[in-house]
Parts: structure tokens; C-alpha cells; sequence
């Protein structure tokens, strides 16, 4: 489980995070939404010890973040990044099975490398793309390849930044499809930032809206629609007209 | 009122700025000195830094080195002229070369070939999350990414001023046997009993100094890239200029040590 308490993050003058209260249940999937620059990555970075908040506590399993042993803690997570973040020196299984190669889950290579393409199936590509390098793939291909290797060490818990941004509407399903899937799967937690609707439909078990630095309504997908929020419902309609501004 | 501090206020602002950015670099150096030797140690990574900064090098020191060497003899030759020691080309060729141009001319290559692709390899990699990568998955980019380099610059510049200081002197050799008219057995014998190992020692010690501060300048500048592709191309220029500069500064010091 994990809980953020009033957590507060400014950069400068900009205060990002006000005040952030969230609690994640083990083995659900959490989608947090939320415009542009309304702090939705700055929560997760936060989450996993890339940011440092400036007061509030975060939680795993009661346990204080700031204080786990980093190893150990950073060893339950998996994550997939906007971009993919795929090193670009080393071959897609070589990426895949990264954790696998060095560290506390070092195994023998051949070893490593079975377990990538496996991973790799599990997502969807061949075994030949293997020993292709990240820049040889496409946009969808490598959201995979960052998909498998966010889940090769079968971590508990799992974070998806904008997982369909810049792909193709069907690709984007596909992509949704397959974090579903595997979530239930492993019986991960997971943690989903994005701003695409038909993502939080396909993947949310549970929705938190993030506006102004701090969660505005948070509930069960299914109650998203008629939450009566018109900060949520401006959201999920589009519309440029309603509490929210335009212009940000 | 304002009006009149405004420009002390700027001397103000980019004075703090120039001390922390000289605290940051401290910090980091001496979180580099930390780690150098401690495992988990990255053997691949620092194979192919070594090939990267050491092997890759060669042909530009070697020219740069060959050109200098010949250059220098024929200043020497016509200096001594005005007070007719044209003799003592060999040995001041050697000196030049071995004590203060191998090591230096060495160092500012490298600084403007390593240091920079460093900064904008590392750079990239932030920008597009790579570091934050590395970090979810439980490695850390310093043990992953500087020490590697830092150390293989440390250990492969050396060698590389070494084979320079060997170019430069052939240089002057060249230039000498053939333009100036001196025989070469005897240009050979004059430059070997001349040195001494002092003059190598401080040669290869300061090679190593200068080895370090390009990769840890690549490293510093590539780890606190702006965003975006400007902000690359920054920590690129300001890689190269500050190794360049501190390259000159340590030089000073080492000198004035081992002098």
C-alpha cells in the first residue's frame, strides 16, 4: 500500500504540489490525472525518491520512504517511462534484462537473456527484435520494450508515466490492453499518470484527479461520470468552457 | 534607490551563482574520490571509456603533437641563433615537449574531444529520462556512469601523453635531421641523456590530473544539462571551457610543484 500525506513540492516560486493526500491499496491500479503541469509526474517522482518533497510523509507498507534502505526499496518497483527512457548504448534484450545483468538479481547472461525474451513475447515482439538497438524501433515498439522492462524482475509495484502518449489511437488500445493484462496478472499495484481518457478507462480500478497541487476527487472509475465535480467532468468532456482555464 | 543597487546586485547574483556552481563541482568531485574504488564496479563500461577516450584520441594528439614538436624546433633554432646556441635545439625540444607541451596539448584535446561528447552523451541521457531510469532500476548513475570514465581518463590520458610526448620529440627530430641540418645519432643521443625521469614523471602526473578533470567536467556538466536541445549544447560548450581552463590553472600549480 502506498499513502502520500499532505505532501508539498515547489521549485522555486512555483509551488507544484500543495498538500497531496492519496492512499494506493495493494493490487489495485490507481490513475491519476490532471492537465499539463499540475504536478502529476513531480507525485510520482516524488513516490520513488527522484524528488525529494519539501514537507509530508510518503508510505510503502507503512514504512517511511525517506528512510527505506534504497536497494532494497527501489527493487519493488517497476516503471515505464513517458519517452521510454530505452538505453540507447545497449540492445533491446540487454535493456529488457538491465536489473537482471548486475546487482542484487545478477544472474548468468544466457539466463538473463531468456528471461528478456520471454518478456519480450509477453508484450508482443518477436525474439528477433532482441538484437535490434532502441533507435531502430518505432514509437510503439520501444513503449514495449519500456513495458517488458519495467516488469522483468516481477516487481510489486508499478508506475506508468503517460503510457499512450504519442502513439496512434490503436496502438494507444493495444498498449492499454497489454498494462491491464499484466497488472492482473502479476497482481501488481499500480500507479498510472496520464491524460488520456480512454487509458483511464481501459486500466483505472480507481481514479484521483490532481488540480492545482492537490487531488480534487478521487473514486472508483465507474463513479467518474456522474461525480457531479465540475472540474472533473470539464476534464473528461474536453470542453474548454468551466472552472478550469484554458490557459495555463 | 533601486536604480543605483541594480548593477551591485548583479555583481552580487553572479558572484553567489559562481560560488555555488564552485560548491556543487566540489561536492561532486569529492563524491567521485568516494566512490572511485568502491564496488559495484562496471568493468564494461569502463572497457569501451577506455577505448572511447584513450584509443579514439590517438590520431588527433599524434597530429596535434607531430606539428607542435616541428614547430618548436624551428622557433628554438631560431632563438638560439641570436645568441649561437642553434646547439641546443634537441634539448629544449625535449623539455618543451615532455615537461609542458606533451601533457597540456594532450589534455586540451582530449578536453575538447572527451569532455565534450561526455557532457552531451550524459546530457541526452537526462533529458530523455535515461538517468531517472537508471535510478528505478536500482543503479546508481554516478557508480554507472562517471566513475567509469573518470577512471579510465585517469589511468588512459597518461599513456596518451606519453605517446605524445614520443611524437612531439620526433616532430622536432624531422624537422631538425632534415630542415636544420643536425645528424641524427647525434639529436637521438643529445635528447636521451638530457631527460631525466623526473622531467617523465611529471609529465605522465600531470596527464593524470588533467585525464580526471576532463571526465569529471564531462560528467558534472552532462548530470546538470538543462532541458531540451539547448540545454545540451550548453553543458557541452561550458564541459569544454571548464576543463579547459582548469586543465591551464592545475598545470600552474603542478608546475610550480614539481618544480
Amino acid at each position: 500500500m502506498i499513502e502520500m500525506r499532505d505532501v508539498h513540492k515547489a521549485f522555486g516560486i512555483n509551488r507544484v504540489l500543495r498538500g497531496v493526500t492519496l492512499t494506493i491499496p495493494r493490487g489495485e491500479s490507481m490513475v491519476i490525472i490532471g492537465g499539463s503541469g499540475t504536478g502529476k509526474s513531480v507525485a510520482l517522482k516524488c513516490i520513488l525518491g527522484l524528488i525529494r518533497p519539501d514537507t509530508g510523509q510518503i508510505l510503502l507498507d507503512g514504512e517511511d520512504v525517506a528512510r527505506a534502505e534504497r536497494d532494497a526499496f527501489l527493487a519493488r518497483f517497476g516503471m515505464l517511462f513517458q519517452g521510454g527512457a530505452l538505453f540507447d548504448s545497449l540492445t533491446v534484450w540487454q535493456n529488457v534484462a538491465f536489473r537482471l545483468l548486475r546487482g542484487r538479481l545478477k544472474r548468468p547472461k544466457a539466463q538473463a537473456r531468456e528471461i528478456a525474451i520471454e518478456k519480450l513475447r509477453r508484450v508482443g515482439l518477436t525474439p528477433e527484435t532482441a538484437d535490434l538497438f532502441p533507435a531502430e524501433l518505432s514509437g510503439g515498439m520501444q513503449k514495449r520494450v519500456g513495458l517488458a522492462r519495467a516488469i522483468a524482475a516481477a516487481p510489486e509495484i508499478i508506475f506508468f508515466d503517460e503510457p499512450t502518449t504519442g502513439l496512434d489511437p490503436i496502438m494507444a488500445g493495444v498498449i492499454n490492453e497489454l498494462i491491464r493484462e499484466i497488472v492482473v496478472e502479476m497482481g501488481a499495484t499500480a500507479m498510472t499518470i496520464t491524460h488520456d481518457m480512454s487509458s483511464v478507462r481501459a486500466i483505472a480500478d480507481k481514479v484521483a484527479m490532481l488540480h492545482n497541487g492537490k487531488i480534487r476527487w478521487t473514486g472508483p472509475v465507474a463513479e467518474m461520470d456522474d461525480s457531479g465535480d465540475p472540474y472533473l467532468t470539464q476534464f473528461i468532456t474536453g470542453s474548454a468552457q468551466g472552472p478550469i482555464e484554458a490557459v495555463r | 534607490m533601486t536604480f543605483v543597487l541594480a548593477p551591485f546586485a548583479a555583481v552580487g547574483r553572479s558572484t553567489l551563482a559562481m560560488l555555488a556552481t564552485i560548491g556543487s563541482v566540489a561536492i561532486y568531485c569529492a563524491l567521485t574520490l568516494n566512490h572511485l574504488l568502491r564496488p559495484p564496479f562496471y568493468f564494461r563500461e569502463f572497457l569501451s571509456a577506455l577505448l572511447a577516450i584513450g584509443y579514439f584520441s590517438l590520431p588527433v594528439v599524434g597530429l596535434t603533437m607531430v606539428f607542435t614538436g616541428g614547430a618548436l624546433a624551428l622557433q628554438i633554432y631560431a632563438g638560439g641563433a641570436r645568441f649561437n646556441a642553434e646547439s641546443v635545439v634537441p634539448q629544449i625540444v625535449a623539455i618543451g615537449i615532455v615537461r609542458e607541451l606533451g601533457p597540456v596539448l594532450t589534455g586540451l584535446m582530449v578536453a575538447g574531444r572527451v569532455s565534450a561528447s561526455i557532457a552531451a552523451e550524459i546530457g541526452t541521457m537526462k533529458v530523455t529520462e535515461q538517468i531517472d531510469a537508471l535510478v528505478t532500476l536500482s543503479t546508481n548513475p554516478l557508480k554507472y556512469l562517471t566513475i567509469p570514465r573518470v577512471l579510465a581518463a585517469t589511468l588512459v590520458v597518461p599513456l596518451l601523453a606519453a605517446v605524445g610526448d614520443i611524437i612531439g620529440v620526433l616532430g622536432g627530430y624531422l624537422v631538425s635531421t632534415s630542415r636544420l641540418g643536425f645528424t641524427p645519432a647525434v639529436y637521438l643521443t643529445n635528447t636521451w641523456d638530457f631527460l631525466e625521469a623526473a622531467d617523465m614523471v611529471s609529465s605522465l602526473a600531470k596527464a593524470a590530473v588533467f585525464g580526471f578533470i576532463v571526465a569529471l567536467m564531462g560528467c558534472y556538466h552532462g548530470m546538470n544539462s538543462g532541458r531540451g536541445a539547448q540545454g545540451v549544447g550548453r553543458a557541452t560548450t561550458n564541459a569544454v571551457v571548464s576543463s579547459s581552463i582548469l586543465i591551464l590553472a592545475s598545470n600552474y600549480l603542478l608546475t610550480e610543484l614539481f618544480f
